[in-house]
Formats: C-alpha cells, sequence, structure tokens
C-alpha cells in the first residue's frame, strides 16, 4: 500500500512543478503587465497547492501544516494580484495594441483622466 | 548534504548575485528596495538549506519583511506624490 | 523511486525559478519586477517543501508559513507604494 501513496504524492509534486513552469513560461513569453499577472498568479497557486498536496502524500504527519500553508496561500495569492493589478492600472502602465476594451477605465472617469494627466506629464512606471 | 541539495543552492546563490546587481544598477530607487529584498529573502532561504531554521525565520522577518516595508513607507513619505 | 520523482520535481521547478529571475532582470517596469519578485517567492516556498522532504525535518515547513505571511505583506506594501497610498 506504501507504494501507492509514493507513486501519487511523487505524481502531484511533479504535476505542480509542471504548473510552475508553465508560470515562469507564460511570465517571460506575455506582451503585457495583465497578462504577466494572470499567468504569474493563478498557475502559481495551483502548482504550489498541488505540490502541498503530494507533500501530504509522501508524509502524512505533516498534513496539518501543509494544509495551513495551503489555505494561506489559497486566500491571500488572488488578493495580492487584484491588488496589484489595480495599483498597475492606476499607474496607467503600458498595455498590449490588442487590448482594446478597458471596463475599468470606462467605469472610473475621473481616475482614467488623473491617469491621463500623470502619463501626459512625462510620469511613468 | 545531498547532490540535489547543492544543486538548488547554486542556482539560488546564481539568483542572489543577479538580484544584488540589478539593486545596483537599477535608475528607480523602488526597484532597487525590490532588489535588496529579494536578496535577503533568498538568503534567509539559503540559511534555511545550511539547517538553520531559527537564523531563516530572523532574517526573512526582519531583512526581508520589514526592511523592505519600512523602506517603502519612508520613500512614499518622502517623496510624496511623484515617486520616480 | 521517490527521489527520482522529487529529483524531476525541482528541475522543473528550477527551470521556472530562472525564467522568473530573468522577467526579475528585464522586467521594464517596477509592476512586472513585483510580479516577478511574487512568483520567486511562491517558487521558494515550493523549495522549502522539498527541502523539508530530502531531508526529513518538519521544522522546516513553519519557514514555509513565514514566508508565505511575508511575502503577502511585501506584495501589499510595494503596491500601496505604486498606487500612491503611503
Amino acid at each position: 500500500m506504501q507504494w501507492i501513496l509514493d507513486l501519487s504524492g511523487g505524481l502531484l509534486l511533479i504535476a505542480g512543478s509542471a504548473f510552475l513552469l508553465f508560470g515562469g513560461l507564460g511570465l517571460v513569453r506575455m506582451p503585457d503587465i495583465f497578462n504577466r499577472i494572470q499567468a504569474g498568479t493563478k498557475t502559481t497557486t495551483l502548482g504550489t497547492i498541488l505540490i502541498l498536496a503530494g507533500a501530504a502524500f509522501l508524509n502524512p504527519q505533516w498534513g496539518f501544516k501543509l494544509l495551513l500553508i495551503g489555505l494561506f496561500l489559497l486566500f491571500t495569492n488572488p488578493l495580492s494580484s487584484q491588488v496589484l493589478a489595480r495599483a498597475a492600472h492606476r499607474r496607467g502602465g503600458d498595455k498590449s495594441p490588442k487590448a482594446t476594451v478597458d471596463r475599468l477605465a470606462e467605469d472610473l472617469p475621473d481616475r482614467r483622466s488623473r491617469v491621463r494627466d500623470s502619463s501626459a506629464s512625462g510620469e511613468h512606471l | 548534504m545531498s547532490t540535489l541539495m547543492i544543486a538548488i543552492s547554486l542556482i539560488f546563490a546564481i539568483a542572489m548575485i543577479s538580484a544584488a546587481f540589478v539593486a545596483i544598477y537599477a535608475k528607480r530607487i523602488a526597484i532597487a528596495i525590490l532588489a535588496a529584498g529579494l536578496v535577503s529573502l533568498l538568503a534567509s532561504v539559503m540559511f534555511l538549506f545550511l539547517a538553520a531554521p531559527d537564523v531563516a525565520m530572523t532574517e526573512a522577518a526582519i531583512g526581508s519583511g520589514l526592511t523592505t516595508f519600512l523602506f517603502f513607507f519612508v520613500l512614499g513619505r518622502v517623496r510624496g506624490e511623484k515617486n520616480d | 523511486m521517490v527521489e527520482t520523482l522529487i529529483i524531476i520535481a525541482a528541475i522543473l521547478a528550477g527551470i521556472a525559478f530562472l525564467l522568473a529571475l530573468g522577467r526579475f532582470i528585464e522586467g521594464p517596469t517596477a509592476a512586472d519586477r513585483v510580479v516577478a519578485f511574487d512568483v520567486l517567492t511562491v517558487i521558494s516556498i515550493t523549495f522549502i517543501v522539498f527541502s523539508a522532504l530530502i531531508e526529513e525535518r518538519g521544522i522546516y515547513l513553519d519557514v514555509a508559513l513565514v514566508y508565505a505571511l511575508l511575502s503577502f505583506l511585501g506584495v501589499i506594501a510595494i503596491a500601496r507604494y505604486l498606487e500612491g497610498r503611503f
């Protein structure tokens, strides 16, 4: 029975590392800051949680600590990515030419004008 | 310390040296602070690989967390609205 | 068998670490560097879990928990600075 736990734990580790690799690849290849945030945070969240699950399979007496780390990452990683995306949008970072729709700027006309003013005065990220 | 741990330590050493060069040659001061925080964070991982978890925890809390937060807080207070 | 699987997983995570490091060095804007910083800390947490698995010491996971907390606080502080809210 032990080898089933070992094999499934190792395969979960490899699956999580493959998700991390895709995240790093997307971080290099994506054209835009918002695409990089998408590729860099979602895949790493899933990959880390898969790796923690694999470690819990390999060593079951660490289950509580690994569950705690996984829950913490699951709650805080999307929050930090959202705060970061809002900051990048408010600073008026460069967008890809294919990104034509900007619903947040349509919803916040005053902030958009402020971003335009700051970009017109030559202040960039 | 197995061969795998030595290889991982080499990767972390390369990352620390690269982040230190970014901290030296960065144009904006915020990027330099960020790179210095990354150097400290990776240094605490190296302390952990050298089997010193308490030193690693202290380094991560003080060197990476508190120092980076304090530098950004003071930089935001000093420069005001426009931060170059 | 478990050792081989852990080695393959560590090699994949190491390649991801180097790619994110390249984005951190190159990154044209500050927000790119913050995203790369976040990814580097998350991959560091996975390396801590790997080292805990290899060396069979459960106390390393406490350091991983401190890491998750500190990377979250750091990214929040940097994002608030970039918004100009300090």
